[in-house]
């Protein structure tokens, strides 16, 4: 293990909706090193979801600070935080979020548009990442001429393609059949332990959970169990 | 892939709503094409007229006769250079609906009063060796394909001639055009000689004395000194420049832009509530997407970039095939048009201020869902609270 990739020291999140405050969590505390593999379990409405969008910075916390490899993030501005992610952050999501009107290789490509990468070099790393999840041959087939397995794998492929050095997943098998979530689950352990990648999944599925090196169970906003699998 | 490939592509998604927002915009730019064009080619040929050229007409309506003997006494106000005069003839070719632009006048005055009328040296003798001769424009030569020489017989629905008929037999003797008022083209000029001597009632009578004088400066002394002249007479007198006198005729018709822009705001408050609402619809319906966009690192600018860019191609590319379109029918029809807005034709004037437009309506259209996509929340777009 090397430095952390993520701390969050007293992290309190909460929403006003009519009225009334909703408390997600309060004073959290977290530490993920780099090359984690962390599987984060728990009920509806625990704040997986939320505690995931924080470490992404698509949500804003109301106290405490969040830090990524010792910098703080949590006070970036909403550009600065879209560059923060597009440089270190790789994103997969339960329903994939293909474009549908573009291609395997176009949808791989997106977040490569942001670099300053030429076309020969967009391309390159493009089949580098689809040759990583078995999709070569599919680079030029839109998504709803995928199985739900083979878009989420091109989903791994858009978040890998710009190298980033976390991967935030939200129920990558959520959808998923047995065979291809096994499939996504391998992928994401090979990336973990081939490619040095930290990578979070929240996700209610214990097969998924089990591929982690440590399980994290979230209650309440309060973690109530720590389990370390590796 | 780039950008703009990102952009066509959201654009080709619903093939038939892009389509049908194209239609929409290609008949407000069509429409945009066809009437400014009439609308600069109609005034344009009311304020070409020279800054010294004036016209006299009776005071009480411009339809009513002069005297003839008041040209040669307009001739004789100081300051006057040259003076011709004009009565109305109501001509047509072959059929009523043929109708012709059509005066009598007479010929050396009128040569003298309208010099950048451009006729060969052959043709201008022509014309004032021969008392049934006829000067053409060439817009209506082309129209008709008349060539000098040809004899033709042209029917008044005014006049009479002395035996019953209501046809005059003419020799073309010039094709003339005018570079500096291409409304002229569209004219014939018979001798008001010969019209005078066969006309079966209103002879030595006129409806207009045209004049030039030797300065745009004595222009005001001159219009007094006339109209005074013939003050409290039985055939009083109106004097202007002609420009002014040509505005004031065009008006009578209605005033045509103030029509032709009533048209174009209704046309394009349609087509900003149609294309715009569509637009945001279009947008809405991508939430998700542009809420994946943002995370994968997309600023909010860069997508409110990406959905301006959308709306201003459509925008535009509907404003080009609209004006193709008004640029093909304009100069298709080009010869039934010239008859009331000779020279009609789409100009880059035209061209450009549409495309102007055009961007204005993209921004117009785009701006709302632009503006949705910069202030969207990730979360809230992936539905994630």
């Amino acid at each position: 293990m090397t430095d952390c990739a993520f701390q969050l020291r007293h992290v309190s999140k909460r929403f006003t909706k009519v009225k009334e405050t909703i408390t997600i969590f309060e004073g959290l505390d977290l530490d993920i090193p780099a090359e984690d593999y962390v599987a984060i379990m728990g009920p509806s409405g625990s704040g997986k979801t939320t505690l995931l969008n924080v470490l992404g910075g698509i949500d804003q916390v109301t106290d405490g600070e969040v830090l990524f490899n010792g910098q703080r993030v949590d006070t970036l501005s909403e550009s600065q935080l879209a560059r923060w992610r597009a440089n270190n952050i790789g994103f997969i999501f339960q329903f994939y979020n293909l474009m549908p009107v573009l291609t395997a290789a176009q949808n791989v490509e997106l977040p490569l548009l942001l670099t300053s990468f030429n076309t020969a070099e967009r391309r390159r790393r493009v089949e580098i990442a689809l040759s990583l999840v078995n999709l070569s041959e599919r680079s030029g087939h839109y998504p709803r001429e995928l199985s739900g397995g083979q878009q989420q794998r091109v989903a791994i492929a858009r978040a890998i393609v710009s190298d980033p050095q976390v991967l935030l997943c939200d129920e990558p098998t959520g959808d998923l059949d047995r065979s291809s979530a096994d499939e996504v689950l391998k992928i994401l352990k090979l990336l973990n332990e081939e490619h040095g990648k930290t990578i979070i999944v929240v996700t209610h599925d214990p097969e998924a959970a089990a591929h982690a090196k440590r399980v994290l169970h979230l209650n309440k906003g309060v973690f109530v169990d720590r389990t370390v699998l590796t | 892939m780039n950008q703009a490939l990102l952009v066509a592509k959201n654009l080709g998604r619903r093939k038939l709503r892009t389509g049908l927002m194209l239609l929409a915009l290609l008949i407000a730019f069509f429409l945009y094409g066809c009437l400014e064009s009439f609308d600069r080619a109609f005034y344009a040929s009311q304020n070409s007229a020279a800054d010294n050229r004036l016209v006299s007409v009776n005071k009480v309506n411009f339809t009513l006769p002069l005297p003839i003997s008041y040209a040669a006494q307009i001739g004789l106000v100081p300051g006057v250079s040259a003076v011709s005069y004009q009565s109305w003839f109501g001509g047509y070719y072959q059929d009523p609906r043929q109708f012709l632009i059509m005066f009598a006048s007479d010929p050396a005055g009128y040569l003298a009063v309208y010099p950048n009328l451009q006729v060969t040296p052959a043709e201008r003798t022509a014309w004032l060796a021969d008392r049934t001769g006829l000067l053409v424009g060439r817009t209506v030569a082309t129209k008709y394909h008349w060539r000098v020489g040809d004899h033709v017989p042209i029917s008044s629905n005014i006049y009479t001639r002395a035996k019953g008929s209501h046809a005059w037999d003419f020799t073309i003797s010039g094709i003339y055009s005018f570079p500096t008022d291409p409304a002229r083209e569209g004219q014939v000029i018979m001798r008001h000689d010969y019209f005078d001597e066969t006309v079966t009632f209103g002879r030595d009578t006129i409806n207009m004395v045209m004049f030039t004088t030797k300065s745009a400066a004595l222009n005001e002394a001159v219009i007094k000194r006339i109209d005074a002249q013939f003050a409290n007479s039985p055939y009083e007198t109106t004097t202007d420049t002609a420009a002014a006198f040509n505005r004031a005729f065009a008006s009578q018709l209605g005033n045509i832009a103030l029509i032709i822009r009533l048209v174009l705001i209704s046309a394009f408050a349609a087509i900003l509530l149609i294309v715009g609402n569509t637009m945001v619809m279009a947008v809405r319906e991508r939430t998700r997407e542009i809420g994946v966009l943002k995370t994968l690192g997309f600023s909010g600018t860069a997508i409110m970039m990406q959905i301006l860019a959308e709306s201003m191609l459509l925008s535009v590319t509907g404003a080009l095939l609209g004006l193709a379109v008004a640029g093909l029918l304009i100069s298709g029809l080009k010869e039934v048009i010239a008859g009331f807005a000779p020279g009609m034709h789409l100009a880059w004037q035209e061209v450009v201020s549409a495309l102007g437009w055009a961007v204005i309506l993209g921004l117009a259209t785009g701006g709302l869902p632009a503006w949705s996509g910069l202030k969207l929340r990730i979360a809230t777009a992936l539905g994630r609270i």
